[in-house]
């Protein structure tokens, strides 16, 4: 179905205003198989972005095969060897209770990649939803929403996300719902701009000549188009969301001390960074890594996504 | 331009009243009852009834919100719960301290951002360009905390050691001397000096495209006249709405930078009433912070459209 309902949302007002049925026919489905085509390939020609891409697969490999890949139980402790550098047993040493550290950053992982889709899910879902009915109807709909992403983007998005895990309780959930509702007014402006552009295109006349509902309009016609700036974002604030939970973490709002989260094992390994500085290190290595990861993915991405740098 | 300035103060009005309103309600929808959480965990129903009369909490919510924005705008905040001194009082005392670390922050993310996005702009793909856009990706995807921890180990331990010092070469935290500021503000400034060189050199790469730049070097025009004269001037007027931006961006990483260097500013403060549940301090500090940063922005688009007349056109 999504495959079909693309295929029918490319700007071409003759399959538009044949109606829906062009929209079911399976052969429909080239086009956008060639299109990926083209993006692969644009993608492929920029190696800082192969390269985001290759450190993000091997931080979601750590995510998905964390007990096939953590030399040793996370979370095991064994005072014997507490605060032990890194060593033959222990490649990246041990931290206060004589866990191993290279098991916990891999197990970290998990926990990373799961408040970069989980925030991100929140703000795509409440902020693009929006974006459309404040591009789409305008007026005092738009007014109204406009004014209130105003309202949360009044606040350094660190800031408003600290107000709002401190006054739903720290935790990591609530601080992947805290990151991802100061995503909202982000997506809704981004969306919102594509939408006033996309909205006096032909195919959406057409579309609505043809007799199409605003709802069907908004949902086959317009959100495709508005796919790939949402994409380019989502990238971006996966890294984003991931460098805000460190924070969150460090500051003792974000994963209780025993999860291995990596901002909330820096604000552990913070006491020790003197005496064990591999303690604070490696997490904090782990966090950049994964974030230049996405980073350099994401503005790959952008580059490959933006038709006035198509062929350079 | 007047009208611009008009318009544009008419539309910081409602801001302010929802961001207030916003902060206000935030304390009030806490799980539970917030006199409970305020009054902490052994408190006696009578001392619970106390808090929510002392907070007002037991007015209308809009009666609450109303006395709340009277009492803000002659400058009471209300009092902490922990220490019970007046939090405006305590805010203010501290605002300071914020004020000096962002100020000094943005100052040396300016020079230095600005300086590394014309040099990258002027010799695209060349080595100083790589090199100094590696850093800028490196600069927006290191935590600030884990990069001051960092600073503080090479500082006070790794270097002293190799230099054979007996004490540290910068003091790892506190504040008072010009010595305290540095790696407070390296740890700030990289974020922003990060946005601030990317920002400039797409803004720069953008304008020697520009068929004004192509005559100026027709007519026989030295490439660094072309370049600093004509160039730079169009380029930067995007990277001063990114400067000022920044100030904010700044304003709320001062959070972790003062919890990581022990910094006696606002952010701090901040991190230590959340610890103590103290959350007259928490709606106190977010609010001043947040009003900052609404007027700012405002200074900015100001600015901005000072300086491009296409803005208050349209």
């Amino acid at each position: 179905m999504p495959s079909s309902t693309r295929a029918s949302a490319t700007p071409d007002a003759g399959a538009v205003a044949a109606g829906g049925a062009a929209g079911h026919r399976w052969w429909a489905v080239a086009p956008v198989l060639r299109s990926l085509g083209g993006f692969v390939r644009r993608i492929r020609r920029r190696p800082a972005a192969v390269f985001g891409l290759a450190v993000v697969a091997v931080f979601l490999l750590f995510a998905l095969a964390a007990p096939l890949l953590a030399p040793h139980h996370p979370d095991r402790p064994d005072f014997t060897r507490a605060l032990q550098g890194p060593s033959r047993d222990h490649w990246l040493g041990t931290d206060e209770l004589g866990r191993d550290l290279l098991s916990r950053l891999i197990y970290g992982a998990r926990i990373s990649m799961l408040i970069g889709v989980i925030s991100v899910s929140i703000g795509v879902g409440a902020g693009v939803p929006m974006g459309l009915v404040s591009g789409y109807y305008g007026g005092s709909v738009d007014n109204l929403l406009m004014r209130l992403t105003d309202i949360m983007l009044a606040f350094p998005s660190i800031l408003l996300a600290i107000l709002l895990v401190a006054i739903l309780g720290a935790g990591l959930n609530n601080a992947m719902i805290a990151i991802g509702v100061v995503s909202i007014p982000v997506y809704t402006r981004l969306v919102r701009g594509s939408v006033l552009a996309v909205k006096e295109e032909d195919f959406v006349a057409a579309a609505r000549a043809a007799g199409a509902t605003d709802p069907r309009i908004l949902r086959a016609h317009v959100l495709p188009q508005c796919v790939a700036p949402i994409l380019v974002q989502s990238t971006l604030q996966v890294a984003a969301a991931i460098l805000a939970a460190a924070g969150l973490g460090f500051l003792g709002l974000g994963a209780p001390p025993d999860v291995p989260e990596w901002g909330t094992m820096l604000s552990k390994g913070r006491t020790y960074v003197f005496s064990a500085p591999h303690v604070t290190t490696f997490p904090g290595l782990a966090v950049v890594l994964v974030v230049l990861g996405f980073n350099l993915f994401g503005d790959g991405l952008r580059d490959a996504l933006d038709p006035r740098l198509r062929g350079s | 331009m007047l009208s611009y300035i008009a318009r544009r103060l008419m539309l910081v009005v409602p801001t302010l009243i929802g961001a207030s309103f916003l902060v206000f309600a935030a304390v009030r929808i806490i799980p539970g009852d917030p006199a409970t959480a305020i009054a902490g965990e052994h408190a006696t129903p009578e001392m619970i009834e106390q808090v929510r009369k002392d907070l007002g909490l037991d007015q209308p919510l809009f009666t609450q919100y109303g006395r709340f924005v009277l009492a803000a705008v002659q400058g009471d905040l209300g009092k902490s719960v922990r220490t019970k001194l007046p939090v405006a009082d305590e805010v203010f005392r501290r605002l300071p301290r914020t004020l000096e670390l962002a100020v000094y922050s943005l100052l040396l993310a300016a020079a230095v951002g600005i300086a590394a996005g014309v040099l990258s702009a002027t010799r695209p793909y060349s080595v100083a360009d790589n090199s100094s856009m590696v850093l800028a990706l490196l600069g927006v995807s290191v935590p600030v905390f884990w990069l001051g921890l960092m600073l503080m180990l090479v500082f006070a331990v790794e270097l002293p050691r190799l230099l054979g010092l007996s004490g540290p070469i910068l003091p790892p935290t506190g504040a008072g001397s010009w010595r305290h500021l540095v790696m407070p503000t390296l740890t700030l400034a990289a974020y922003s000096t990060a946005i601030i060189a990317r920002m400039t050199r797409s803004s720069m790469l953008e304008v020697v495209r520009r068929d004004y730049i192509r005559t100026a070097r027709a007519k026989g025009l030295m490439e660094r006249t072309v370049i600093y004269r004509h160039a730079l001037k169009n380029a930067l007027i995007p990277v001063v709405t990114v400067v000022g931006l920044q100030f904010g961006a700044l304003l709320g990483g001062a959070v972790l930078t003062e919890t990581v260097f022990s910094w006696p500013g606002v952010g701090r403060f901040l991190v230590e009433a959340i610890g103590y549940r103290d959350y007259p301090v928490v709606q106190g500090t977010v609010l001043v912070v947040a009003t900052g940063f609404i007027l700012v922005n405002l200074v900015v688009d100001l600015v901005y459209a000072f300086l491009d007349p296409r803005i208050r056109y349209t």
